[in-house]
């Protein structure tokens, strides 16, 4: 597994995208740090940044690796390899070297900026680790996707759609189930609904960090304590790493299984 | 001539009267191990004009009443320990001074508020350098006026609301100026009822149970340099008239009905020059009209000013408006407030003359504010893509929110 992970990572690591990934991430950051001049205000501003675009990339490149590599996974599948290994050291591959693009581009900036002199370093680490909470669960989501679909265009436009629905469209409903039931009490309802959604979730731990005098606004003792305490900021990462285990654990499941 | 040579005797005589009296004038001592070892004692002895020096030591007395014009004052902070039994000095008589002591012990009741010292239709009054702990009400000052509170601290250790005093109370006193005190853990800090023409100036007031300063039914006062930090409410200034607020720090002050300034039913006042930081709500303003906000910075609160029911002709100018989560809440679609050459730190508009203020005008309700009103829970929902979206098309075509409600000259750099 650890060979065929080596292999995928430095294909992809020499690949033009990743590059080009890693430079919108520099130009963002120093742009941002440029324009601001303040180190937690470009922080919110990355945040509304990396929570749709970092699942939108996730997404898109995991499909589009998947079945760009398709020939040569049918080529290792004829070699004596256990299938997990091939499909979990793809998806790792994949999912690190994104990862990787986002730290360093991001992290460079900030370094030069003065980060580490700064109060704002937890806020950012905790930016960087959504971001690769993310990376790794909807490159996990894309490769089920994509195992699941033959059909590329299929495959493309049901990441897409998925990339939609968490980004966009849960939100919307989320809200008007909200609205349409406000006379009931809502908030062990409304804190249930975001661990369903990862985008959310990473979206909720980092209003945390940021907004958390208006939250404190909220009477209520679900709330308070959600927020008040560590116990959110523990439930939050729990919830995302089961984000990245389940998917990743259909993907070994379906590929021990299917038919090439 | 004659009646000007009568006047001019009666002068000399009052400046005689005054001189001997200044003349006899003694000081009076008291220690553990004195002839005289009670204040109560000193007191009865002591004639109008005297000064009571009380030396160090614990003095385990209550109900002092200081009844003629005395200084009393302590060296190197003399205890005076009220043993939970009651009030422990009152003062009735005009020109007492209280300087330098340590009081301890004020009894609780449930009937009576209990003060550390308190100040019964008197004038010219000064308390100063005085130190209070373990205290039911503090410093109580009730119908009297011209007098000081300066340079005391006050340190309660309130629990509940129900049971604990006020660390200073005005009540129906006129012309007092309260000063550099420090009161911490009381229920609220300082607490003026019908009590006009009072300045309070640079008092530190913390960590209280309810709120850092109160005003009920107060007229004309002015409170300025002062710092209200994790008070359980802030500042409430309520059914009152032409009250002045300057340069004042109000922070941190967290939870869900805290505010860092509320204010309820209150016309013709300034808001001037303050700083509201990390607030749960900057300032919560019900039914007040005719206020002028400006110069302020609210930084960093969950809402900077929140507007609830009637409030007409306020204005809000030249103030910074610096990372609110929200900036303005509105409850209604009424708008009869302006807003002026204001710094937005969510503005995004652009500046093609350079002229320093923005050429699109910024509407600071936000559509999610009014949602977030209707619907607490949506909260969580906050900095959403889809809440984005909302927001954006609420701005370009106004529907929930007051469509007058912009500032037309939003500042393009904040001001220092």
């Amino acid at each position: 597994m650890l060979k065929i992970l080596k292999y995928s990572f430095f294909d992809l690591i020499r690949s033009r995208w990743s590059y080009v990934y890693l430079l919108f991430y520099l130009l963002l950051g120093c742009v941002l740090l440029f324009l601001n001049n303040d180190l937690s205000k470009a922080i919110i501003t990355l945040m509304n940044v990396i929570i749709i675009l970092v699942p939108l990339i996730g997404t898109i490149f995991g499909v589009m690796y998947y079945y760009n590599s398709k020939e040569f996974t049918e080529l290792l599948l004829a070699q004596p390899i256990k299938r997990s290994s091939i499909f979990i050291g793809q998806y790792l591959g994949v999912a690190l070297s994104l990862s990787m693009s986002l730290v360093i581009g991001l992290g460079i900036p900030f370094a030069l900026y003065g980060l580490f002199q700064s109060n704002e370093i937890w806020d950012f680490v905790l930016l960087l680790v959504t971001g690769t909470f993310l990376t790794l669960i909807f490159t996990a989501l894309a490769f089920n996707i994509a195992l699941y679909n033959e059909n590329k265009i299929k495959g493309f436009s049901y990441s897409i759609l998925l990339w939609l629905f968490m980004a966009v469209i849960y939100d919307g409903l989320f809200l008007m189930s909200l609205i349409a039931f406000q006379s009931y009490p809502l908030d062990s309802f409304s804190i249930g609904a975001t661990m369903f959604n990862p985008i959310d979730l990473s979206r909720i731990l980092i209003l945390l960090k940021l907004d958390i005098s208006a939250l404190l606004g909220y009477t209520g003792a679900v709330f308070q304590k959600f927020f008040g305490t560590g116990f959110g900021l523990f439930i939050s990462i729990g919830a995302l790493s089961l984000w990245v285990i389940l998917p990743v654990y259909n993907i070994y499941r379906k590929c021990r299984k299917k038919d090439f | 001539m004659q009646i000007m040579m009568d006047k001019l005797l009666k002068l000399l005589y009052c400046t005689l009267i005054l001189f001997s009296v200044q003349g006899v004038a003694q000081t009076v001592e008291v220690c553990n191990t004195c002839e005289i070892n009670s204040l109560k004692e000193a007191i009865q002895m002591a004639v109008a004009g005297d000064t009571i020096l009380i030396k160090k030591g614990t003095y385990k007395e209550y109900n002092i009443v200081v009844d003629k014009p005395l200084t009393i004052k302590g060296e190197n902070y003399p205890i005076i320990d009220g043993e939970d039994k009651g009030e422990i000095i009152r003062v009735t008589s005009d020109h007492v001074t209280i300087d330098g002591l340590f009081i301890i012990n004020v009894g609780t009741s449930y009937t009576s508020d209990h003060a550390a010292i308190r100040v019964v239709r008197s004038e010219h009054f000064l308390i100063q350098n005085v130190v209070l702990e373990q205290l039911f009400f503090g410093i109580y000052i009730e119908k009297s006026s011209n007098g000081i509170i300066y340079h005391n601290k006050i340190i309660g250790d309130a629990q509940d609301e129900y049971n604990s005093g006020n660390g200073i109370q005005l009540w129906y006193s006129k012309n007092v100026l309260v000063e550099r005190n420090i009161v911490q853990k009381v229920r609220d800090g300082i607490y003026l009822e019908f009590s006009d023409n009072i300045i309070i100036n640079e008092n530190t007031s913390t960590n209280n149970l309810r709120y850092g300063l109160h005003f009920m039914f107060s007229n004309d006062d002015l409170y300025t340099n002062n710092l209200f930090e994790n008070n359980g409410a802030g500042v409430a200034v309520m059914f009152s008239k032409r009250i002045k607020m300057h340069h004042n720090t109000f922070r941190k002050n967290w939870g869900s009905a805290a505010f860092g300034l509320l204010l309820k039913e209150i016309n013709d006042a300034e808001i001037k020059n303050n700083v509201f930081e990390e607030n749960t709500v900057g300032i919560n303003i019900e039914g007040s009209n005719r206020i002028v906000y400006a110069n302020n910075d609210f930084i960093s609160n969950g809402y900077a000013v929140k507007v609830l029911g009637a409030c007409y002709a306020n204005t809000f100018e030249k103030n910074n408006f610096l990372y609110n989560s929200f900036d303005l809440s509105y409850n209604s679609k009424i708008n009869d407030n302006v807003f002026k050459d204001n710094y937005w730190s969510s503005y995004t508009g652009y500046d093609l003359d350079r002229n320093g203020i923005g050429d699109v005008p910024y509407r600071p309700v936000k559509l999610f504010s009014y949602v977030v009103n209707k619907t607490p829970e949506t909260i969580i929902l906050m900095r959403s893509l889809f809440i984005d979206i909302i927001d954006f098309s609420e701005k370009v075509s106004p529907v929930f929110t007051p469509d007058n409600l912009v500032d037309m000259t939003p500042q393009i750099k904040r001001y220092e």
